[in-house]
């Protein structure tokens, strides 16, 4: 009988009880809980996000995937990186799976968001898959850029990127927003940026052209507190990130937890949306691994810092304790969920390990966009090959 | 005969369309627009056929352009299209970029190029390897040919005349592409004839081929922007003493139309090109590098040779200035050695 009843609940997904007091389905959770959440720091605003958000069971299960699925292809990415599968720049942003989860829970898939070389996170909020994002790092021709692009130039539907060069991306944004204001269509572009990348003078001139124009731009300075290995207090004479847009109202955000992120997001948004120009946020979050694969990372910081994050402050961890604690989720439920992402997780590397590279004789394709082919000169000048749009 | 026919099927609308064919026919064949006229009615009936083409750059709007390029758009077109910046160059450069990433079609204009080498990688970096396009700009001192012109994923155009200037501007406006379109602000004021199909709406010079300006038989001459008037003047000199010189008008920097140019030579064995930028890494060099490794290197009966911009940055005073930058005679003595006269 009790096996029989363990095998019900748990195809049911319900938390595993004595079988006197076992119930059947989801009656068992709450359908959502109101949490409290920390009051931002405001610049020049008289009012900020509120201070207390309803959470359902249906999007904490689903933040909690999506964190977790980020969390674990980072963590892969590392592993095919040590490998050697993964070449190249790798920029993994494990830590702050709350940052691009929290940013795309306050936004609409119509709004657009840019931003620099950590993107993976980004990558697959905005709408890929973990195959298409592990087989364009492994450099295969099932990658979303073909193979071509790899860590740092993967792009989406609204989502442009990944990009190189430092703070070159916030233009960029500036411009999207533009298009957004020029289209009339009530969208917004969140445009981001690293505590390092803030100090670089093409950020003013986008945050002035930004404000005379009133550009539906959401700025966004995800300050992980170092700059590759420039603790913010050695790079920025003045570290209060959200206010170093001067006229630009800003707020400061727990970049940790999820719900923070989600409803200063979303108050962003609307301000934005309301035509009353660009916004400033700052989130404050942190990286465990180093600036890239090959930073170990404990040059510039200690390791006991790093653990202090992990065992305080790890988003993942907030959310299910809030989850668990406020009967939303069980813990046997999330571990459920842990596994299945370990799953896909392991397809998808399978897969990105043993795609093919794509074909030389696309080396010369998509240097230009609807033009008819031409041809391309290789190393020497018998070497050609064709380019086609 | 045609004509006749048509009468006898539809009459009315047959009717209505030959009359309106006999006004076309008397109206002036060519008119005289000067560049800066030329470039303006290429901007003018761009972003009138398509919403989405905006002008944006320092001083485009409510002083009429630094150049008067942009002279009246703004009172046409409003503040929406016609969009003055800050001297912010990286800052709208990229602006421009993210616009046209996000589909809509902007000419991001700099003053000067050399302004434009603080945004140079906005240009390069996010303009070049994303696909969309960009626009216009004029050339200071220095030509930044060999500078565009060297990187994959740009176009690069270079006008010499009006009628280059308005169809190549109407051509990279409609590109999907970033095409860098080098204008020369010397030629702003000066006025060439525009002929008839120069002067429709529709009106595009294809990017990626070149202008046979002048046919000749001895020697093959090849520039690009205001040298190419030098060299038709050099042409007309040397015609007086009997050697006829083919002056071709590159339009386009990247891609070359290096075809042209070949044919050319195989026809008069000599080469000849002109620049205004540094000899060094140069329009003319990458010119020269691919007819030898083309069929007309073995048509060739003396090196090919190469007139520039003297290897100095530009310096001020007057006489200087013009030794600096390839004159008339240079190009003439140029031919003639090639020549071996």
């Amino acid at each position: 009988m009790r096996k029989m009843l363990a095998a019900v609940s748990r195809v049911l997904g319900v938390a595993q009880k004595p079988a006197s007091r076992v119930l059947v389905a989801s009656r068992n959770f709450a359908n959502d809980a109101t949490f409290e959440i920390k009051k931002c720091d405001l610049h020049r605003l008289e009012e900020g996000p509120p201070v207390t958000t309803v959470l359902t069971r249906e999007d904490g299960l689903k933040y909690y995937r999506m964190m977790q699925t980020v969390r674990r292809m980072e963590l892969k990415a590392d592993q095919l990186y040590k490998q050697k599968i993964i070449r190249g720049f790798c920029h993994l942003c494990d830590g702050q799976e709350a940052c691009c989860v929290g940013l795309e829970a306050g936004i609409n898939p119509t709004d657009h968001l840019i931003t620099a070389y950590r993107a993976h996170g980004f990558t697959f909020t905005r709408g890929l898959s973990v195959r298409e994002i592990l087989t364009e790092l492994t450099g295969r021709r099932g990658g979303c850029a073909k193979g071509k692009g790899g860590s740092m130039h993967m792009y989406a539907k609204n989502f442009y990127g990944g990009n190189g060069i430092v703070g070159a991306q916030v233009p960029l944004g500036a411009g999207i927003a533009l298009a957004c204001k020029y289209n009339g269509k009530d969208e917004v572009c969140l445009t981001l940026y690293g505590d390092g990348a803030a100090n670089q003078g093409q950020i003013f001139e986008a945050y002035n052209m930004a404000a005379l124009w009133k550009l539906p731009c959401v700025f966004i300075c995800e300050n992980n507190r170092y700059g590759m290995g420039t603790s913010v207090e050695r790079a920025a004479a003045s570290t209060d990130y959200y206010k170093r847009g001067d006229f630009i109202p800003g707020l400061r955000v727990d970049g940790m937890d999820i719900l923070c992120v989600r409803e200063a997001t979303r108050f962003a948004a609307a301000y934005c949306r309301s035509g009353k120009g660009p916004i400033l946020m700052e989130l404050q979050t942190y990286r465990y691994h180093g600036h890239s694969m090959s930073d170990p990372g404990v040059s510039y910081r200690t390791r006991e810092e790093i653990q202090e994050v992990r065992s305080k402050s790890d988003p993942i961890m907030l959310l299910k304790d809030r989850m668990v604690n406020s009967n939303l989720a069980s813990v046997e439920e999330l571990k459920e969920i842990d596994v299945e992402v370990r799953k896909e997780i392991e397809d998808a590397a399978q897969f990105a390990t043993a795609d093919p590279e794509p074909p030389l004789e696309e080396l010369g394709y998509h240097i230009y966009s609807s033009d008819p082919p031409f041809e391309v000169r290789g190393a020497n000048q018998w070497i050609k090959f064709k380019s086609v749009s | 005969m045609a004509a006749v026919c048509g009468l006898m099927r539809r009459p009315l609308e047959q009717v209505s369309g030959l009359l309106r064919r006999r006004f076309h026919r008397t109206a002036p064949a060519a008119l005289q627009v000067t560049v800066r006229d030329a470039i303006n009615q290429g901007m003018d009936e761009e972003l009138e056929r398509d919403e989405k083409v905006f002008l944006l750059g320092e001083e485009v709007a409510q002083y009429d352009g630094a150049y008067k390029v942009s002279r009246g758009l703004w009172k046409k077109y409003g503040d929406k299209r016609i969009i003055d910046t800050p001297i912010s160059e990286m800052g709208f450069a990229g602006i421009a970029v993210g616009a046209a990433m996000a589909g809509l079609r902007p000419i991001c204009e700099f003053m000067t190029f050399n302004f434009s080498m603080q945004a140079i990688d906005q240009v390069i970096n996010s303009a070049a390897k994303t696909y969309y396009m960009s626009g216009v700009a004029a050339q200071h001192s220095q030509c930044f040919a060999a500078w565009y012109g060297h990187c994959p994923g740009l176009k690069v155009v270079s006008p010499w005349n009006s009628e280059d200037a308005k169809g190549l501007i109407k051509s990279a406006i409609r590109d999907n592409n970033p095409v860098v379109v080098l204008e020369n602000e010397l030629m702003y004021g000066v006025p060439f004839e525009l002929p008839s199909e120069a002067q429709s709406k529709d009106f595009l010079i294809p990017i990626g081929k070149a202008k046979i300006e002048r046919q000749g038989t001895h020697i093959t001459v090849v520039a690009h922007s205001r040298p190419v008037g030098h060299c038709l003047e050099a042409a007309t000199v040397l015609s007086k003493e009997g050697i006829e010189c083919e002056v071709i008008n590159m339009r386009t920097i990247r891609p070359m139309d290096i075809e042209t140019i070949e044919a050319s030579v195989m026809k008069t064995n000599h080469l000849v090109t002109v620049e205004g930028g540094w000899p060094q890494f140069g329009v003319g060099a990458e010119v020269c590098a691919r007819i030898m490794e083309g069929p007309a290197f073995n048509f060739l009966d003396a090196p090919a040779v190469r007139v520039t911009g003297a290897d100095v940055p530009m310096p001020y005073a007057k006489i200087l200035e013009d030794n600096s930058i390839p004159q008339v005679k240079d190009i003439i003595f140029a031919i003639k050695k090639t020549l071996n006269i």
